[in-house]
């Protein structure tokens, strides 16, 4: 069922170089389909193609935002002429499992006139939203959950509905600091996700499909990045900037700015709670990161230099999956650059920045763009 | 309880009020700001000081004049070593003592290596409170290398208590001129770094450019010293007015602007350790041969009357005023503390801008809380 629509797209042709067919996933994931349903109903498939996807994207997420954790504290360590942790296991490895295990037994404050049912249930909007995005995410080549024809879109909407819970936190707190946190968070992402949207819209004209699969096939000739001259470009870097502001992230972090509000719309927060925000801000990350290396850089494609048949070939023996992982980790690394390298904007300056500098730059990129492919001036 | 709870969230103005301290990041020690917002714009700030009081002043009407040095370095604790100059000063002043060269050169010296560490200091956090959490640890590491130094001779690192009535408690450190030669070759290198990190930023312009004016005449009029003043245009430079120690025999500029916003506040102390740096220069290879305490009496005994002595420190003017009735304990004792006065200002230039420049304008005034509350 699920893993039907996975395989119908992505069936390699007989004549595809040896690696599409090698490190094709869709045939792993086609045999698992065919002896679940010569075991059980069609309808039991499902359900059990659905568990082990969930516990799959359980771990997945689990293990994703703990190493996150690790390697922002090791890359501001090393900005910051600090070792970070090296205590808990060879280079302090285990450190943020050790950081989990004391948030899992830590007491659980209770707020007094907090609404509670709200209060209790951000958290875990927050980590729903981290959790749908996931889904359409191709990981490699016919490595994805579901591949919806509108990918992009699905993606954008699902990541921003994370607001959501940071509005609910902020408000069900019962903490001013907090509620000023979640109005800024709310301004801020409504604003942003213009940006994304227009910024991916972009790279939708190149590559004449929403669906995240054919963006990715797209590219076999070329990154888009390459591709498309200087829109997909800028594009790129409206991307990477609009996308670290909808995640809340520093520059653009005002949502929990710590010299203003303390720690903004999760103040209140304690435990296990807190650790779901906290978890889900590094999964954000690496969703949009994941988005930029997906629509952008290629996806899960391998780096190719045009008659460059050695290097091309050596570059082809490389998993699709370390492509994919490599490419967004240095989206990653990128977007904590500079979170650690500037200071904060200030609200009106961050609106300011959205509405009259990249909105309309966006605009002008996507007619630019546009007039590109209809042209055929791209590679 | 739920009647309380609504009382205190819906003000009769219909503000919204929120207590920025006694425990915020923000407001480096226990501060409390009780601001009135209109969403983001702040409309009035109210600082509320007392939570750090120890009594210093009545503390020390019944200890004599050496042990008084002990309690100064507690009020400004980045300016400790120019805090206890200035007793020392008045007591000298008082006993109308001369004090060798050697100790008055080692005294600007030390006032100096305080004023560039506690800037240092100054620009970690004001990083901090902009949200750029890297300069903070470059700030730090900096200041670290001035500490080593003052531990060598001080034999403490940042409560030296260096100073005692007639010269110092004891004689530099061999390798001190060699450190601080060091350090200064070192720091003339590293300083373009901070220029690099914070002072090139757009970002930093944005935020600091134009915010928190203080005009000239209403620092005058607030009294408002030190680097905070002197970005107002306000020529309030004790070591360049009213010269103590050895600052009359160096050549060195009051840095002045008169812009008097947040970003020219900030230039100005980076200037000033330019300057700092250039004083020392002048000074570490010439430190005269000679004692460094004059023999004074086991107990001090001020003759009667009032003495007062003002002295530079990083944030402005240290005033020092004793009254003595001829005892060995002082009758009355004030401190001029630079912080108190420059604190007074707040709401004045904070008050129309947001809630995030209320932070920077805080961070750019360089309040130590002790030094308010004494």
């Amino acid at each position: 069922m699920l893993f039907d629509i996975v395989s119908a797209n992505s069936a390699p042709l007989p004549s595809e170089p040896w690696w599409r067919v090698f490190y094709d996933f869709s045939s792993l994931t086609q045999s698992i389909n065919t002896s679940l349903n010569d075991a059980m109903s069609p309808f039991w498939t499902t359900v059990t193609e659905m568990l082990i996807i969930g516990v799959l994207f359980l771990l997945f997420y689990a293990v994703v935002g703990l190493f996150l954790v690790y390697a922002e504290r090791k890359v501001c360590a090393f900005m910051q002429n600090r070792l970070g942790p090296n205590r808990v296991g060879p280079f302090g490895i285990f450190q943020t499992i050790a950081d989990l295990v004391k948030l899992l037994f830590v007491e659980l404050i209770p707020i007094k006139n907090a609404d509670s049912f709200l209060f209790n249930l951000a958290p875990f909007i927050v980590i729903i939203a981290g959790f749908m995005a996931l889904a359409a995410i191709p990981f490699a080549m016919g490595l994805h959950a579901i591949d919806l024809n509108i990918g992009v879109l699905y993606v954008i909407a699902v990541s921003a509905m994370g607001v959501i819970g940071v509005l609910l936190a902020g408000w069900s707190s019962n903490n001013k600091y907090s509620l000023i946190g979640a109005m800024r968070s709310g301004a801020q992402i409504v604003s942003y996700e213009l940006s994304v949207g227009l910024s991916i819209i972009t790279i939708v004209i190149l590559a004449g499909s929403m669906q995240l699969s054919e963006i990715v096939e797209a590219q076999r000739a070329g990154w888009f990045i390459f591709r498309g001259h200087i829109p997909a470009f800028i594009a790129f870097i409206i991307f990477l900037i609009s996308s670290t502001a909808e995640t809340n992230r520093g520059p653009f972090d005002l949502a929990e700015a710590e010299s203003e509000l303390t720690a903004g719309y999760h103040t209140e927060y304690s435990g296990i709670k807190f650790a779901f925000f906290f978890l889900a801000e590094y999964m954000n990350m690496f969703i949009v990161a994941s988005i930029a290396a997906t629509v952008f850089l290629g996806g899960w494609m391998p780096f190719h230099v045009g008659n460059w048949v050695g290097f091309n070939i050596i570059m082809d023996f490389i998993p699709p999956f370390f492509w994919y992982i490599g490419k967004t980790f240095f989206v990653i690394f990128l977007m904590m650059w500079f979170k650690w390298t500037f200071p904060r904007l200030r609200i009106d300056q961050l609106l300011t920045l959205e509405w009259k500098f990249l909105l309309p730059i966006n605009l002008v990129n996507v007619l630019i763009m546009a007039f590109i492919v209809l042209m055929g001036w791209h590679f | 309880m739920e009647e309380k709870v609504k009382n205190i969230t819906t003000d009769e103005q219909q503000e919204y009020v929120i207590n920025m301290g006694p425990q915020h990041p923000s407001t480096h020690g226990v501060l409390r700001l009780v601001v009135s917002l209109k969403g983001e714009i702040v409309k009035n700030v109210q600082p509320h000081i007392g939570y750090i009081h120890r009594g210093i002043e009545k503390m020390c009407e019944s200890i004599t004049y050496p042990q008084i040095i002990h309690l100064t370095d507690r009020m400004d604790y980045l300016s400790a070593h120019i805090n206890n100059e200035a007793v020392c000063l008045s007591v000298e002043k008082a006993l109308e003592v001369d004090i060798p060269d050697r100790v008055k050169v080692i005294r600007t010296i030390m006032s100096e290596l305080t004023r560039i560490q506690s800037h240092q200091l100054w620009w970690a956090s004001f990083g901090m409170d902009l949200g750029g959490l890297t300069c903070f640890f470059y700030g730090l590491r900096d200041r670290e290398k001035i500490l080593d130094i003052f531990e060598e001779t001080c034999g403490s690192r940042m409560i030296v208590s260096y100073n005692c009535p007639g010269g110092l408690m004891y004689d530099i450190h061999p390798n001190f001129q060699k450190r601080v030669k060091d350090f200064i070759k070192y720091f003339r290198k590293i300083l373009p770094e901070y220029d690099q990190l914070l002072t090139g930023n757009v970002i930093f312009h944005e935020r600091s450019k134009g915010i928190g004016k203080l005009s000239l005449k209403d620092a005058i009029s607030y009294g408002i010293t030190g680097p905070s003043g002197r970005a107002s245009g306000f020529s309030c430079d004790v070591r360049k007015h009213e010269p103590y120690s050895a600052y009359d025999r160096i050549i060195f500029k009051e840095i002045l602007f008169t812009e008097g916003d947040t970003y020219h506040r900030y230039v100005a102390r980076i200037e000033e350790m330019w300057e700092s740096m250039n004083i020392i220069e002048q000074l570490i290879d010439n430190i005269p041969d000679g004692p460094f305490a004059v023999k004074m009496k086991p107990i001090i005994k001020l003759p009667e009357g009032e003495y007062y002595q003002r002295v530079e420190t990083a944030r402005g003017e240290l005033g020092v005023y004793i009254i003595s009735d001829g005892n060995k304990n002082p009758y009355r004792v004030k401190f001029r503390s630079p912080n108190f006065v420059n604190l007074s200002v707040l709401n004045q230039i904070a008050s129309g801008f947001k809630i995030a420049d209320l932070v920077a304008i805080g961070g750019s005034l360089d309040l130590v809380i002790p030094d308010i509350d004494r």
